[in-house]
């Protein structure tokens, strides 16, 4: 088992014809996730290296029975991509595009919510990786093995380092999610850890929060009231100052609200171990 | 990015929230011309991006143009909370008999916005939050839906407003929406949000924050950045697509991912040192984007030691090794490098800077201990 992303993926990409969405999709592709289709407005009728490219998703959806998307458009066609996807059906859609502006995310967020059969991951997140089975963004996925960590974070390259410390101790992943740095994801903390609870591959949980927002003292709280397997937890972000955008834009401490402090002390009073380094968050689970 | 307070008044205007009448001004001459043309009494407003003028002395009212000219002299120039003004704002005075608050927050965790009316205003909000919470009328509007006459009146009941002006209230924080959405808001605060004597309402002052993703759906809005108060490293960056804060300590940082360099800026400080900046340079960056990065580091002449942390996903290290390579080449640094190198292609990049031999370049296998390497080299 996993979550979200597995064998039965049937995964559609928005913006298949561009640079980094056809380099990325076709690394997906070698890892063995099965890409169905691409989406394209006005290039429908070609192919990716033998992925038929569609108009629209609803088409997408038709011929080839897309039940996941992957969004890899510029930012000021991302949220009309995302509302087209939920519209033609789809289930899971994982948006990796950066910058999208904030009042898009929040019409996307509160139209999708109406609709219980459709999850976002992202936007500006790496995607979701479960590792022998389907490999959907820009994980690097030769860093990872299957194992029954599960693993969320709302940052790439911190993913990685986490995920590459706990695989030097020989672990490794059932799934690793990644929920984006935006102020408005789809996924939440709560969402993936909820998932990984009722995973039976998971056996341990690590989070990977960073300043900015309260989406890690909430999961505080899930984790008291629901969670039975353990979470070890990181957050990055100590030495940010105040009203700076610490590159994500949701990473921002406002006044004295966001800060990493908090949020450690969120997490250990409600008995999730935090780890002070990546490196430390890896001892914790190898304890 | 936040607007100074005439910029945020003139961004309300244009959607019909009640504002007095102003003029901004760069020098004494044109602040009196603008106060003649106002007429007096009038009031001086320093335009800076940071709270507590008026404490500082930054707003004064002029009843004559000899006042005038000599509050524009005063403030004009004049340091606040670090903050030098190079602007000032002259406004009509107002005849107050009533301070309100009025806010609209882009409300993350609930994922709406959240409309909030007082009628403590004038005051730090916040202090009025912590002492008497239930002052604070709040209420969140589906974005969907947006913000409805029923909302207005519910929230100007609960406020407990004046009776008289519950319909002018009202129609403020309708327009104060609709700018929120029409300009893709982050957050628009009206402190305070004035009933005048003949019972009119306006705003009074004015602070917005733009979403700096959306500027490209505004072009006039970008146009306001205030540049004359940003640090001149962090403007270097910006203008070569950097994503960059200074922060006031040696340790140069650069790394790829905003999540990985926050935390390579903790485990720096935790081994002892204090870093001067965070650079995320950003997914798959090329070599001639990893040179521009080490010149905007090493602008900061408070830099005493640079320290690389790379962990490649569409990042590749040997693009990072050419860079830093490039770098060395056309600019020479004078400050020891540490270097970390992990992920896509991290044998190829580590093979590059093995083989260049860079003067004062560490290469370090770990996070962990190439943060203690920094450390220690920069507080040589």
């Amino acid at each position: 088992m996993s979550v979200f992303v597995d064998r039965d993926t049937r995964l559609c990409v928005s913006g298949i014809t561009g640079r980094e969405g056809t380099f990325h999709t076709l690394n997906n592709k070698r890892y063995g996730t099965n890409v169905v289709s691409g989406v394209t407005p006005g290039k429908g009728g070609q192919d990716v290296d033998g992925v038929p490219v569609f108009n629209t998703f609803h088409d997408a959806v038709a011929e080839t029975g897309a039940n996941t998307a992957m969004i890899f458009v510029p930012p000021r066609f991302a949220a009309d991509s995302i509302l087209e996807a939920e519209d033609a059906g789809i289930a899971l859609i994982v948006a990796i595009t950066e910058g999208i502006p904030a009042h898009d995310e929040l019409r996307v967020y509160n139209h999708l919510a109406r609709n219980d059969g459709v999850r976002l991951v992202g936007p500006n997140c790496p995607g979701i990786l479960s590792p022998g089975k389907a490999n959907v963004g820009i994980i690097p996925a030769a860093f990872f093995k299957e194992g029954n960590v599960g693993v969320v974070s709302r940052s790439g390259t911190l993913t990685y380092q986490i995920g590459n410390e706990l695989a030097q101790r020989g672990f490794g992943n059932s799934s690793i999610v990644g929920i984006g740095g935006d102020p408005v994801p789809g996924t939440s903390f709560i969402d993936v850890i909820a998932a990984f609870e009722s995973d039976p591959e998971t056996e341990l949980i690590v989070m990977a929060g960073e300043i900015g927002g309260s989406a890690e003292e909430e999961a505080a709280e899930y984790i008291a009231e629901n969670v039975s397997k353990p979470v070890v937890a990181y957050i990055a972000g100590f030495t940010a100052p105040p009203g700076k955008t610490m590159g994500h834009a949701g990473a921002i401490v406002s006044g004295s609200s966001g800060t990493a402090k908090a949020k450690q002390e969120a997490l250990e009073a409600r008995g999730v171990r935090v780890g002070q380094t990546p490196t430390q968050v890896a001892e914790i689970v190898a304890a | 990015m936040d607007l100074l307070e005439y910029q945020g008044k003139q961004l309300f205007a244009r959607h019909g929230v009640p504002v007095p009448n102003g003029a901004p001004a760069s020098t004494v001459e044109q602040a009196v011309a603008a106060a003649d043309e106002l007429g007096y009494p009038c009031v001086v407003k320093a335009q800076v991006l940071i709270g507590g003028r008026g404490k500082a002395g930054g707003i004064k009212l002029a009843n004559d143009r000899a006042e005038a000219e000599q509050h524009a002299r005063a403030i004009l120039g004049m340091d606040i909370r670090g903050f030098t003004v190079h602007e000032v704002w002259v406004e009509q005075a107002s005849d107050i008999a009533a301070e309100y608050y009025a806010s609209i927050v882009f409300d993350r965790a609930a994922k709406k916005p959240l409309v909030m009316l007082s009628t403590k205003g004038g005051m730090d909000i916040e202090e009025v939050a912590d002492r008497d919470p239930e002052a604070i009328a709040k209420l969140h509007v589906d974005p969907l839906l947006g913000f409805q006459d029923f909302h207005a009146r519910r929230l100007a009941f609960d406020a407990g407003v004046d009776a008289d002006v519950i319909r002018g209230v009202g129609a403020l924080l309708t327009k104060l929406y609709d700018a929120f959405v029409s300009e893709e808001a982050m957050l628009v605060e009206v402190n305070p949000m004035i009933v005048t004597g003949d019972r009119s309402v306006a705003a009074l002052d004015a602070k917005v924050t733009l979403d700096d993703n959306a500027l490209f759906r505004h072009a006039s809005n970008a146009e306001l950045r205030d540049v004359s108060g940003e640090d001149p490293q962090e403007r270097m960056a910006r203008e070569r697509g950097l994503t960059y804060v200074k922060l006031d300590g040696n340790v140069g940082i650069l790394g790829n991912g905003a999540g990985l360099v926050m935390s390579t800026l903790d485990v720096v400080a935790q081994a002892g040192g204090s870093p001067a900046n965070f650079l995320d340079a950003g997914g798959g960056a090329k070599a001639d984007e990893i040179t521009s990065a080490v010149e905007v580091i090493l602008s900061n002449d408070a830099v005493t030691a640079v320290l690389f942390n790379i962990f490649g996903g569409i990042t590749r290290c040997d693009e990072v090794a050419r860079g830093l390579i490039e770098a060395f080449d056309q600019i020479e640094p004078e400050v020891p490098f540490v270097v970390r190198l992990d992920g896509t292609n991290d044998k190829e990049g580590r093979a590059l800077l093995a083989e260049a031999n860079l003067p004062n370049v560490h290469t370090e296998a770990t996070m962990l201990g190439a943060a203690e390497k920094v450390v220690e080299l920069a507080n040589r």
